[in-house]
């Protein structure tokens, strides 16, 4: 059935992008009331995504289990976490999942005292890893590193109070680095970046890029 | 250090934070009840993430994966509530048992496409799942090509167009501008591989990488800057909310 | 000698950093946090509105970036209920939910604001792009219910709102791109003024908006959320994490310093203008 699992797909592809570009051009209430339906639709799909990234996370570490790979044990927590959180979630407080979500149970307590502590914790562990490679690696080794480690500096002391104590030119040099060639290379690859995301699209939507297809016919 | 010393550097830790928690109880700097049997669990896993720092070691792994399967059951029940419920059961199907109002049959498209897109992990049926990421991608390719010129080429290109005189600024505003625009297009070029970068685009795509190099020791300064401040974030709360030694 | 100190465990400087936080917020010094442009631009933007205006903050982030954008989220709450603007909240992350409804309702108490009334909580919905087209073209199809289930078509706070086109003023707290998809989908296409607080870490990537002035004011890390609590007389985790975020940048600039004389003086320096490869 290559007609279904390819010719299907390529024109739904093809009709929905050149009938929302060119919705651009078309303030007529009828083609903003399309618009509207469409992005509604585009809404609700998107949240079944959610379900396809929890079968991922489960197969994977169902499979460590399974397999017995090294660690294997610590893949249970993450079922223990998952089977708790829905079985309150879906609770409700006792009021079942059909009803609105009650505020105040044991769910939003899962998520105030195990998920945010546990979640911001995990990426401050980063602040240690930076300021040991700051000290083992950041060499001025070349012209290029030179102005990359100056840069640092001067926006590292420029942007906190301490650096205006040390000296009142610190601050405004600092606003200069951000605002002139800090802003002129982000503008450089913002533009580039568009470009490269407008080129996709038009290849998406005339069928030359086909990832979003997947693997077989 | 071996296996048994790192061992007991764990039984030592354990006890200490059972010794402290429970002093805070039995003194009355914790009442007895959920949020301070949560607060106790919360600086039980700041530790245990931090315990990273001396070594990767059971607890931290503990922390890590537990952390990942809340996660994944929160955002799936978060899901739910705020978004399938009242755009696809509330209106669809709660008027079709209820009949207090007429079912907003039009979901139903959404919805098939969005089960077809579960069929992904199927492997006899995952070609549905097409039909689906190619309503969702043609839409969002659709919606990116004139939204990204307007936004991202347009207007960003239009404050390197102005004039740099319209009397009045400082010269010093005007050399900015010029330094602004000369950055811009030398990043480009850098970025343009179609040509070979010899002679004066050489030197152009030269100059662009002195200024990437500037934006990366700034955006560099700025990542130290956000890191310390979740760091800083997790002491306020072990020190405030726990020790209570800051107020 | 100099190799070794280069080469110090790594342990040791986790160490020093972790000190220099600790007794930092321990010892009580001030430093001035004056506002920034950037800064000014949002808070002048909210002293402006008149009461009753319309104001929706998109809390885009979750957990992993709290101890950033979450003194930014409740320094700015206070300035709008302060100000007796309508504050509509939204998240497009579905992390950060509870902490989006914790700041909205508790800093709300603190002001006598009823939910439904004078802020609305519309919650989490997927959909990023997409969802902002449908709030630009009808604010109660894209949320047929706020947070807690209620009809958003009969809440008091949403009179005279039918889009996004009708609000005064639109803030993105963002940890991830949802900055640049609120502009190109939003602002852009809606034509509304719009602010944003971002954590440090995306910062820089925002001047380019600034500097179009498609955003009018930009709050970035701690130190942005320190300058906005200053700036509502409100000086909270922000402003005391200043102390410690000083100490340690210093601290890490020093450490820079240091290492980069030591591989001058150890010799470093010529065997890379040599070339690895180059006879001694």
């Amino acid at each position: 059935m290559p007609f279904l699992r390819r010719t299907v797909p390529l024109a739904i592809c093809f009709v929905m992008g050149i009938m929302t570009a060119f919705q651009y051009f078309v303030p007529h209430q009828l083609s903003r009331d399309f618009l509207e339906l469409m992005t509604r639709w585009d809404k609700i799909i998107a949240g079944f995504a959610v379900f396809i990234g929890a079968y991922s996370l489960f197969h994977l570490h169902y499979s460590r289990i399974r397999f017995k790979v090294a660690g294997w044990g610590y893949s249970i927590f993450v079922f223990i976490g998952a089977i708790v959180t829905l079985g309150f979630g879906l609770y409700n407080g006792g009021d079942g999942f059909w009803v609105d979500k009650n505020e105040g149970t044991m769910f939003d307590w899962i998520y105030i005292y195990v998920q945010v502590p546990a979640g911001a914790t995990i990426f401050s562990i980063l602040a240690f890893f930076m300021a040991s490679a700051a000290y083992r690696t950041f060499r001025a080794r070349t012209v290029e590193s030179a102005l990359l480690l100056v840069a640092a500096i001067i926006v590292m002391l420029g942007r906190v109070p301490i650096g205006a104590l040390i000296s009142e030119h610190l601050p405004t040099a600092a606003d200069w680095i951000m605002g002139v060639p800090n802003l002129a290379a982000k503008r450089g690859i913002l533009l580039g970046v568009s470009l490269g995301a407008i080129a996709t699209s038009i290849k998406i939507i005339f069928g030359i890029e086909r990832q979003y297809l997947g693997g077989g016919d | 250090m071996n296996r048994s010393t790192d061992f007991w550097i764990l039984v030592g830790t354990l006890i200490a934070f059972t010794v402290i928690n429970t002093l805070f109880f039995a003194i009355g700097s914790f009442k007895i009840n959920w949020d301070s049997f949560g607060i106790v669990i919360a600086v039980g896993l700041t530790l245990a993430m931090y315990s990273f720092l001396y070594k990767d070691n059971p607890a931290f792994k503990i922390a890590e994966n537990l952390y990942v399967g809340v996660a994944l059951g929160y955002t799936v029940i978060i899901t739910w509530y705020n978004a399938l419920k009242p755009d696809i059961y509330d209106p669809l199907f709660v008027p079709i048992f209820t009949k207090a109002t007429e079912p907003e049959y039009l979901v139903i498209v959404p919805m098939i496409l969005g089960i077809f897109m579960l069929m992904r992990i199927s492997a006899r049926l995952s070609w549905l799942s097409r039909w689906s990421f190619a309503f969702v991608v043609g839409l969002g390719s659709g919606l990116t090509i004139p939204n990204y010129i307007h936004t991202f080429i347009l207007k960003q290109i239009e404050p390197s167009m102005r004039p740099l005189f319209y009397g009045g600024e400082s010269i010093y505003v005007s050399v900015n501008g010029i330094l602004v625009l000369v950055g811009v297009v030398t990043v480009l070029l850098y970025f343009f591989f179609s040509i070979e970068h010899k002679g004066p685009i050489g030197v152009a795509s030269k100059i662009g990488i002195y200024f990437l190099m500037v934006s990366f020791g700034a955006s560099f300064g700025y990542t130290v800057m956000g890191r310390m401040s979740l760091l800083i974030g997790r002491m306020i709360f072990l020190l405030r909310d726990w020790l209570g030694v800051l107020h | 000698m100099l190799d070794k100190l280069v080469n110090i465990d790594r342990r040791i400087i986790f160490a020093l950093v972790a000190a220099a936080v600790v007794i930092s917020l321990l010892m009580s010094f001030s430093l001035p946090v004056p506002a920034t442009p950037p800064v000014m631009g949002i808070y002048d933007k909210i002293n402006d509105m008149p009461p009753g205006s319309h104001v929706l903050i998109a809390f885009d982030y979750d957990p992993a970036a709290k101890e950033e954008l979450q003194p930014m989220a409740i320094a700015l709450l206070h300035h709008c209920y302060s100000r007796d603007l309508t504050v509509i909240g939204l998240t497009l992350w579905p992390g950060g939910t509870g902490l989006a409804e914790q700041a909205l309702t508790s800093i709300a108490r603190q002001y006598n604001r009823k939910s439904g009334e004078d802020f609305v909580f519309l919650g989490y919905k997927p959909g990023v792009a997409s969802l902002i087209i449908n709030m630009g073209e009808n604010l109660y199809t894209a949320f047929p219910a706020d947070f807690y289930g209620n009809d958003t078509k009969t809440l008091p706070a949403l009179q005279g709102v039918e889009s996004l086109r009708d609000l005064d003023y639109v803030i993105d707290l963002a940890a991830g791109a949802s900055i640049e998809t609120w502009i190109a989908f939003g602002k852009e296409k809606y034509k509304f003024d719009m602010g944003a607080g971002c954590t440090a870490v995306i910062g820089p990537d925002l001047y380019p908006f600034l500097d179009s002035d498609q955003i009018n004011g930009l709050m970035a890390g701690l130190k942005g959320a320190a300058e906005y609590e200053v700036l509502v007389k409100y000086p909270a985790q922000a402003v005391e994490g200043m102390r410690p975020q000083s100490v340690t940048h210093a601290l890490i600039v020093v450490f820079v310093i240091f290492s980069n004389a030591v591989f001058f003086a150890s010799g470093g320096w010529r065997t890379v203008r040599r070339g690895p490869g180059a006879r001694r």
